[in-house]
């Protein structure tokens, strides 16, 4: 237990300063990952110990190139089209790369009292993780936990702060029994 | 049921004012309409307590700060500044010059002494109505620790409040809340314990896990909380004491959080999540046995007991949107009692029995409100971008609430307000603060 949630943060942590922005499938978002890679590859970084998001199955390609997020509308938990497919592709790494357990976190915006939105984060967390099952995957291999409005990413009292923070990420670490 | 309070209220201002009656007649009509949100505060004296002996000095001096901080700090009163008095007491003992503080309009009069013997203090106080020249109940002597000297000023100002309104007071008691340190987007969280006034702030636990919502139990010796120790939200039990904490053994889900004692101190009620559906369940702490008190696909969270512990309320969104019901303490078809637009949560009840406090999320802003326990007179007591949380103090006059900012740069602050919606104040902490719940009087 201790072992996976070092290995959550750690990733957390990676994902977090790597892109905020949750759409992997916009166009602006490629152009910007694109640069990144452009940008590493110039200063020569060797990224071998961890793999780099180039390479398909290490977990930095499961968070910027997969997308390890997907997005909710204002208090519900119910996917969408962009979610989905995220989601598909979620499923397929997940099923190819079988050492990887995920955990599934739900949150919400600021707009709610706490209490509310630790089960609102709940449902979109579980939304994802039935999704994701219903594509195959183990149930054992999924868990959920919510963070209500306690972890905001983007920080501004709008909209276009509020449309990031109402997010499920998946977290994925190696398992104990792989 | 408020205007019942609150006519109670005048009724013992009024008595305590009998002696002047043309004034007393005008405070009557004042105090009886509170809705207005206009009432003239009982002006009173409080000449510095008297040092009986050397080296006193400055512990008499802020055991008389301290109280009229208190009373002061209610609204209902009005301490005369020392500038005005004509004459000062010359000794505890001395007889009262009524005719001076008459003169400067001092309805009530507070005379105090304190003295110092090594770590110990003792206090002594009487109260006097200044236009009938009457002492209000027999004088007063408490003795203590010298770290007391805060609680004993807290007990005389109960027993002044006490005596003036005839209500108990809230001065002597504690308030448990998550202090709030670092940016929204990195926000770092303990338990802190604190007098109602924010002073002797102490922490509880350190930050290294988010902690959320600390709830007293009836007598203030433990305190339930969620905290993410352990990768999930979870329930602990804390001992104030000691500081030691445990888990609390829930029934079994994926999370738990939100949870509140009985009057008895002997279960827990608190919301479980499975399989990502949230509902209310019952713990008791002596027998271990788990009880499921909702049983919907919808979010039921944030119970709260009646205060004889037949009944509980707790927000639910099975009509769509958050909405307050009452159900019995074995759950059981819940009665909806919210009905006005916007969206209803954290349902506390009062401990007089007669009122819940609410958090109302309605065009985008937040009131802190109450309501009959039947839902009619609604009455919203406070309005900004957030306020949420309500806790009643002891006697069920006061809440206090968190309220947070707008924007990147927002923090989070406690804020009190009467149940009338005067007297709106922020709560003195180091740090931001959410989350608070009033404990009981101390004993």
């Amino acid at each position: 237990m201790k072992h996976l949630i070092k290995a959550v943060l750690v990733i957390g942590a990676l994902s977090l300063s790597a892109c905020t922005n949750a759409d992997r499938f916009n166009t602006t978002d490629t152009v910007d990952l694109n640069a990144q890679n452009g940008l590493n590859a110039a200063n020569d970084i060797n990224q071998t110990g961890l793999g780099g998001a180039n390479d398909p199955s290490s977990p930095q390609f499961f968070s910027q190139t997969i997308g390890d997020r997907v997005l909710f509308e204002v208090d519900t938990s119910t996917l969408t089209a962009a979610g989905r497919a995220t989601l598909d592709g979620q499923a397929g790494w997940l099923s190819t790369n079988s050492d990887y357990l995920a955990v599934i976190e739900g949150h919400a915006d600021e707009q709610g009292t706490r209490e509310y939105n630790l089960a609102l984060g709940a449902r979109r967390a579980n939304s994802v993780r039935e999704y994701l099952i219903s594509k195959g995957l183990a149930s054992s291999r999924i868990r959920t936990v919510s963070y209500g409005k306690e972890r905001p990413i983007a920080v501004c009292s709008e909209e276009s702060c509020y449309a990031e923070n109402r997010r499920a990420v998946t977290i994925i670490s190696i398992g104990q029994n792989s | 049921m408020i205007k019942r309070i609150l006519t109670l209220l005048t009724a013992c201002v009024l008595a305590a004012t009998l002696a002047s009656p043309t004034r007393a007649q005008s405070e009557l009509i004042d105090l009886g309409t509170l809705t207005s949100g206009v009432i003239e505060a009982l002006p009173f004296a409080i000449p510095s307590f008297q040092p009986e002996v050397g080296g006193s000095e400055q512990m008499a001096a802020d055991i008389s700060r301290v109280i009229a901080e208190d009373l002061n700090g209610t609204g209902l009163f009005r301490q005369i500044p020392a500038s005005a008095f004509i004459s000062t007491p010359s000794g505890f003992g001395a007889p009262v010059a009524f005719a001076d503080w008459r003169a400067i309009n001092a309805q009530a009069l507070v005379t105090g002494a304190v003295a110092g013997n090594g770590n110990q203090v003792t206090v002594k106080f009487r109260l006097y109505d200044v236009f009938s020249g009457a002492e209000m109940g027999e004088g007063l002597q408490l003795s203590g620790t010298t770290d007391a000297w805060r609680r004993m000023a807290h007990q005389v100002a109960d027993a002044v409040y006490s005596r003036i309104t005839g209500e108990a007071g809230y001065f002597d008691s504690r308030v448990v809340y998550v202090a709030e340190t670092g940016p929204k987007n990195d926000r770092a969280k303990r338990l802190a314990i604190m007098d109602y006034d924010g002073a002797n702030i102490q922490y509880l636990t350190d930050s290294s896990a988010i902690v959320l919502a600390p709830r007293f139990s009836p007598t203030g010796d433990r305190v339930l909380y969620t905290s993410y120790e352990s990768g999930f939200p979870r329930i602990n039990v804390l001992d104030v004491a000691t500081v030691g904490r445990q888990q609390l053994g829930t029934a079994y889900g994926d999370m738990a959080f939100s949870p509140r004692f009985s009057l008895d101190g002997r279960q827990v009620i608190y919301s479980l999540i499975q399989g990502g559906n949230t509902d209310i369940f019952r713990t008791d702490l002596t027998t271990g046995q788990h009880s499921r008190l909702t049983n919907t696909p919808a979010i039921e969270t944030a119970p709260s007991f009646s205060p004889n512990g037949n009944q509980i309320v707790f927000e639910s969104d099975r009509s769509g949107t958050q909405q307050l019901y009452i159900m019995g303490a074995n759950g059981g078809e819940p009665q909806r009692i919210s009905f006005g637009n916007g969206r209803y949560g954290t349902p506390v009840w009062s401990p007089r029995g007669d009122l819940i406090a609410f958090t109302k999320q309605e065009s985008g802003r937040f009131h802190i409100g109450v309501m009959r326990t039947d839902g009619s007179e609604e009455r919203l007591l406070t309005s900004s971008f957030l306020d949420e949380g309500p806790t009643w103090a002891p006697n069920g006059r006061v809440i206090m609430f968190a309220r947070e900012t707008q924007g990147a740069d927002g923090t989070t602050g406690l804020y009190s307000v009467d149940i009338t919606g005067r007297n709106l104040r922020r709560v003195t902490t180091p740090q931001g603060g959410s989350d608070p719940s009033w404990g009981p009087l101390q004993r």
